[in-house]
């Protein structure tokens, strides 16, 4: 994985002297907080419901062993011994205090980690498919794309006043890993026919509380001009997109406005003029970068198969590990949805033992994925028992992966002081409910997700369900929505009709799970169900 | 009633106005009526108190301040999903107001 050159460590370096001057100054009274709000939220840290929070960026969710040790170190030593994994692939944590924040923002730089541009309206965190360089459908790995347009976006000084806060997704094959058509951009890298790589720009998606699939605006981006193009689409935005309302300010509202054709007309003219202008870093910078994404030292010859005797283990080889490129290795996701857990929460014992796991079986690597869970991505499928008994020791072994139990929620009014409800204690109800009931492993592949605000960082509109907690008069309710996916098949889920209470919108899933159990044909998910048989029967079970 | 709320600026924590300083609980809170916005102006330049702000409250049976918000009630508790990280760890029933 990519290593800081002095250039980056001394950047961070000078960041975190920077803020810890500026901690100083506001603790001395030199700064209001009207002053020290913007300093402060550039360098990740908010004020939340109880406390500072911190959100640490990790680039592309990649981290090596040393770095999710120190995660680990940062929940014990600084916060109240957990972290919480995000839907952007960061960790918050949220117990932080102000004058112990330049402190830990200097522990994170001795591992090249830091929290810049983890809030702001910047070009946050490049996200990217989880399973980069080890997918067997990937046709490269995405990664040296996603770390070179880190290095471009980072301390951007054209792009760090945005109109609004901008979020980018790298994939490198079919299946949409990264919820990329709901970015401001998602790039996916392909071959054409002759098999040369190139990146389809897709521009102008997002959730919150206007939800768009982005639009395709070139399909074809020679990879020595990803980084022109990229700022072609960002200037054209910068330039146009609303400033005088946030909440019409993201770019998928200029492109509704202006339309998709026209916003790519002008990308293409700004694009043109950019090509002589020199921008685009020397090709040579981008091969320097992908000699960090080579192969680990894979062990050759190999077979694929594990023994699946212990049925407890066979269960989570079905569901949580996914097909490699090489033979006899594996990517294993590690669950942080126990069942009645809160998810993505993981205590500082647990983040250290993954550590040590991803010394051990993964080449030094694990990946945070936006479904909230940890990849080892590249396990021996011969150790894969080995590793299962020390995941399941932990209480780390859930069986779980896409199914109602892996919700994705977040932090909501638990923690968050944007929410409206709690999302986690519905998370917690419902995986629950449905290991009580036995339904789990019976409805499969189900992804579930709550958003206590309509900002959406719980993704509720991408869930096959998805629950949005509200405020009516004061109390909590929740509707529903049903039909939404992130993934290839890109959807947008839609509202059932009248809100539940908390209790309620438990049920109303159960008998939404019912409906789909009822009418389900070989083979079905229950997206496809939801998607041959449309909302009615579904409506007639919730409100008949 | 009316009363004031804010986050310490060192550690980030709630804390309520009593009337002579800010505490950890809620049932601390006074009445502030018209006095808010000075005693917030006041205690914010002083760098006591982060982004104070009036809510409004009522007392319970035992004369116990409670805001009347879900928000502001789960900022007198903590985490509803953690009662270990609460004000008062030991007692299960010790947010049974809060919902």
């Amino acid at each position: 994985m990519y290593q800081y050159d002095r250039y980056d460590q001394q950047m961070v370096d000078a960041r975190v002297a920077e803020f810890r001057d500026q901690v100083r100054r506001r603790l001395d009274g030199k700064l209001t907080e009207d002053q020290f709000k913007p300093l402060r939220l550039m360098n990740g840290l908010y004020l939340q419901l109880h406390a500072y929070m911190l959100r640490v960026a990790v680039p592309y969710g990649t981290l090596n062993s040393t770095q999710m040790h120190m995660l680990g170190t940062i929940a014990d030593k600084y916060d109240r011994g957990y972290g919480h994994f995000t839907t952007r692939q960061n960790i918050q944590y949220n117990w932080i205090k102000l004058e112990d924040a330049p402190d830990i923002l200097a522990e994170l730089s001795t591992v090249e980690m830091h929290a810049i541009q983890t809030s702001g309206n910047c070009i946050r965190n490049i996200s990217a498919d989880h399973f980069a360089g080890a997918a067997a459908d990937e046709v490269a790995d995405p990664r040296p794309y996603a770390e070179l347009m880190r290095q471009w976006s980072s301390f951007h000084p054209e792009f760090s006043y945005l109109p609004r806060k901008f979020k980018i997704a790298v994939i490198a094959s079919e299946t949409d890993r990264a919820a990329m058509r709901l970015h401001d951009i998602g790039i996916r890298i392909h071959k054409n026919d002759a098999g040369e790589l190139g990146a389809a720009f897709y521009v102008g998606g997002g959730m919150g509380r206007t939800p768009m699939i982005s639009h395709l605006v070139r399909e074809w981006v020679p990879l020595d001009r990803l980084i022109t193009y990229a700022e072609a689409c960002l200037r054209v935005y910068n330039r146009y997109g609303r400033r005088d309302n946030k909440y019409k300010a993201r770019i998928k509202i200029l492109l509704h406005e202006i339309g998709a054709e026209d916003y790519a007309a002008q990308v293409d003219a700004e694009y043109q003029q950019l090509l002589d202008q020199g921008v685009e870093p020397p090709f040579a910078e981008l091969q320097r970068i992908r000699t960090f994404f080579a192969d680990p030292p894979f062990v050759e010859g190999l077979s694929d198969g594990v023994d699946q005797s212990d049925p407890a283990f066979a269960a989570w080889v079905q569901q949580n590990t996914h097909l490699h490129r090489v033979h006899g290795y594996t990517s294993a996701t590690i669950s942080l949805k126990p069942v009645g857990g809160i998810p993505g929460d993981a205590t500082a014992a647990q983040i250290h033992l993954m550590a040590d796991l991803a010394k051990e079986f993964s080449f030094d690597e694990c990946r945070v994925t936006h479904a909230q869970n940890i990849v080892l991505p590249h396990v021996e499928q011969r150790r894969l028992y080995e590793l299962w008994q020390r995941l399941d020791t932990a209480g780390l072994a859930t069986a779980n992966l896409d199914n109602i139990g892996d919700i994705i929620a977040c932090p909501g009014l638990d923690y968050c002081s944007l929410a409206n409800a709690r999302a986690i204690p519905l998370a917690q109800k419902i995986s629950q409910r449905f290991s009580d009931n036995g339904k789990d492993a019976v409805i499969g592949e189900l992804k579930l997700k709550i958003s206590g605000c309509i900002n959406a960082c719980g993704h509720h509109h991408a869930g096959h369900i998805g629950v949005l907690g509200v405020d009516r008069k004061g109390r909590e309710n929740y509707q529903l929505l049903l039909g939404g996916s992130e993934g290839a098949d890109t959807s947008l889920g839609k509202i059932t009709g009248p809100g539940f209470d908390e209790d309620g919108v438990v049920d109303a899933i159960e008998k939404t799970t019912e409906v789909y159990l009822a009418q389900r044909q070989d083979g079905e998910r229950f997206l496809d169900t939801y998607r041959r048989i449309g909302m009615e029967p579904f409506k007639e079970a919730l409100y008949g | 009633m009316k009363i004031l709320t804010g986050s310490d600026l060192k550690s980030g924590a709630v804390v309520w106005w009593d009337g002579s300083s800010w505490s950890l609980h809620v049932e601390d809170a006074c009445d502030v009526g018209e006095d808010a916005a000075s005693i917030a102006a006041r205690e914010e330049a002083e760098r006591r108190v982060v982004v104070p702000y009036a809510i409004e409250a009522t007392t319970d049976a035992q004369g116990r301040v409670r805001p009347a918000h879900i928000k502001d009630r789960i900022r007198a508790l903590g985490p509803t999903v953690r009662a270990d990280l609460t004000l008062r760890p030991a007692d299960p029933e010790a947010g049974t107001w809060v919902i």
